[in-house]
């Protein structure tokens, strides 16, 4: 267990200790940078950092000395050639008209927005427009994932003509390039196979590999959403985060646009464990208990056209039951005149301790499963990811 | 040879470039960045995305002229030019 948050920034990467039995953040390096996200690789205890200059692109960074010196890591680009079916902006098909074909553009990476780290060696970042980039020598270089790429549901193999000319994939305007693009936000490792692997899109749903990332198929079957025709389609899905129990990881919880699903079938059956009359609902992050499968927290938001707290108040929703039941968790949490949004990266637990930063710059952190809950910060920049490490 | 002058803010990430007299060879802008990315490794990719297109938020300006090829950098630079490597103003 970890007793260090490290925290990604519209303005930094910040690190927060308890010292002398209070928590305290820190700048930590990146100052003025957007950091997308920051983590630890447990293999090597190196800190790495997804940065999204304002101006100068998405550049990953690393520490070796826990976070005192940075330095440009190796570049994660895709590689000539690759193009991409982009989607029309939702706003440029006037109503009552069809929207325009996809156009096949050349791909460059627009933002590095998730890390994950498999067996020692091995590291993965997802990408905006939909890449995985894998490491196999510890991230002194990175692969674009072909299989994923070239996946029929997005066009197929577009590096050698048109492919199919169509896209499944649609766009999130989460991008820091301009375009309207489908991105990887989640990417969790089964500890008893790397090779299976889970991916999450938005927007497009969730895709399964058992063979080290050479086929994927989709996983979304239980899935529903309310802004298709077909609430069941195969695609179009919008999850915001997935995560996965670690002593079982057949239990992978998702926060959907559309509401929160649980599977305990490792992703065959998804099923749908919204309690709307609590407000649990709509929301970005997800953290699943690292023990029971059963077990997991959300930070509900108002759905969706106003993306606040409900009402104006703070609070974490815990279920001890697979989702049939929630409690709201709200001792020590600003009850009046809050409005903090929390982004998708920006929840995370280790052992019984949980930590959340919001778009307000607020961090607050619980160190009994979120029963109750303290303030480390007000005053730190927008917050896009908090994770143990 | 053409004379480089670099937004303040690229010091930050290439400090060895600080109080230098940038001078290279180039017929193009893209020379330039290829240029300066010999000096400075890594600066191309500041500059350019991967395609070699130049980041929506960067400018460069040959003398007063702002490039007009932002895909190529084909645009041409004379001898004794000025190139002026910038933010882009984006917003308020």
């Amino acid at each position: 267990m970890s007793n260090r948050v490290l925290i990604g920034t519209r303005k930094g990467t910040f690190i927060a200790e308890k010292s002398n039995g209070r928590w305290t953040a820190r700048l930590a390096g990146h100052e003025g940078v957007g950091v997308n996200f920051v983590a630890r690789d447990p293999n090597t205890g190196t800190l790495w950092a997804a940065l999204g200059h304002g101006h100068w692109g998405p550049k990953l960074s690393r520490s070796t000395d826990d976070g005192a010196t940075w330095q440009d890591a190796a570049k994660v680009t895709l590689p000539e050639g690759a193009k991409h079916l982009v989607p029309p902006f939702p706003g440029e098909t006037a109503e009552g008209e069809e929207p325009a074909a996809a156009k096949l553009e050349d791909a460059t990476v627009q933002k590095l927005w998730v890390m994950a780290f498999g067996q020692p060696g091995r590291i993965y970042i997802g990408t905006i427009p939909g890449a995985l980039f894998v490491s196999d020598d510890g991230g002194e270089s990175f692969e674009l994932n072909r299989g994923l790429w070239d996946h029929e549901s997005r066009g197929g193999n577009l590096f050698e003509g048109k492919g199919t000319g169509f896209t499944h994939w649609f766009g999130t305007p989460a991008s820091e390039g301009g375009n309207f693009a489908p991105g990887i936000h989640s990417i969790l490792i089964d500890p008893r196979d790397h090779d299976h692997v889970y991916i999450a899109i938005s927007t497009a749903g969730v895709l399964e590999t058992r063979d080290g990332g050479k086929t994927w198929r989709p996983r979304n079957k239980g899935m529903l959403m309310d802004y298709l025709p077909d609430p069941a389609a195969e695609w179009g899905h919008d999850p915001h985060a997935i995560e996965l129990c670690a002593a079982d990881p057949d239990h992978i919880w998702q926060q959907n646009h559309c509401g929160v699903f649980y599977t305990s079938n490792g992703g065959e059956q998804w099923k749908k464990v919204s309690k709307p009359e609590q407000g649990v609902h709509f929301g970005f992050p997800v953290v699943a208990d690292e023990q029971d499968g059963r077990t997991a927290w959300l930070v509900p938001g108002k759905a969706d056209s106003q993306r606040t707290t409900v009402d104006g108040s703070l609070f974490v929703a815990r279920t001890e039951d697979g989702g049939e039941t929630w409690k709201e968790l709200r001792e020590g949490l600003p009850q009046e005149g809050a409005y903090d949004v929390v982004y998708r990266h920006a929840f995370a637990n280790t052992g019984d301790h949980l930590a959340f930063g919001s778009t307000t710059g607020n961090l607050y952190l619980s160190e009994d499963r979120g029963d109750s809950w303290q303030t480390v910060s007000n005053n730190l920049p927008p917050i896009y990811s908090v994770r143990w490490g | 040879m053409a004379r480089v002058e670099l937004t303040r803010h690229l010091y930050l990430y290439f400090p060895q470039l600080e109080g230098q007299e940038l001078v290279v060879d180039a017929v193009t802008v893209a020379d330039v960045v290829r240029e300066l990315d010999a000096l400075a490794p890594g600066i191309g990719g500041y500059i350019c995305d991967e395609r070699g297109r130049l980041r929506m938020h960067v400018n460069i300006f040959v003398g007063e002229e702002r490039v007009a090829d932002r895909d190529g950098l084909s645009d041409a630079v004379a001898p004794d030019a000025r190139v002026y490597v910038l933010q882009a103003l984006s917003g308020g």
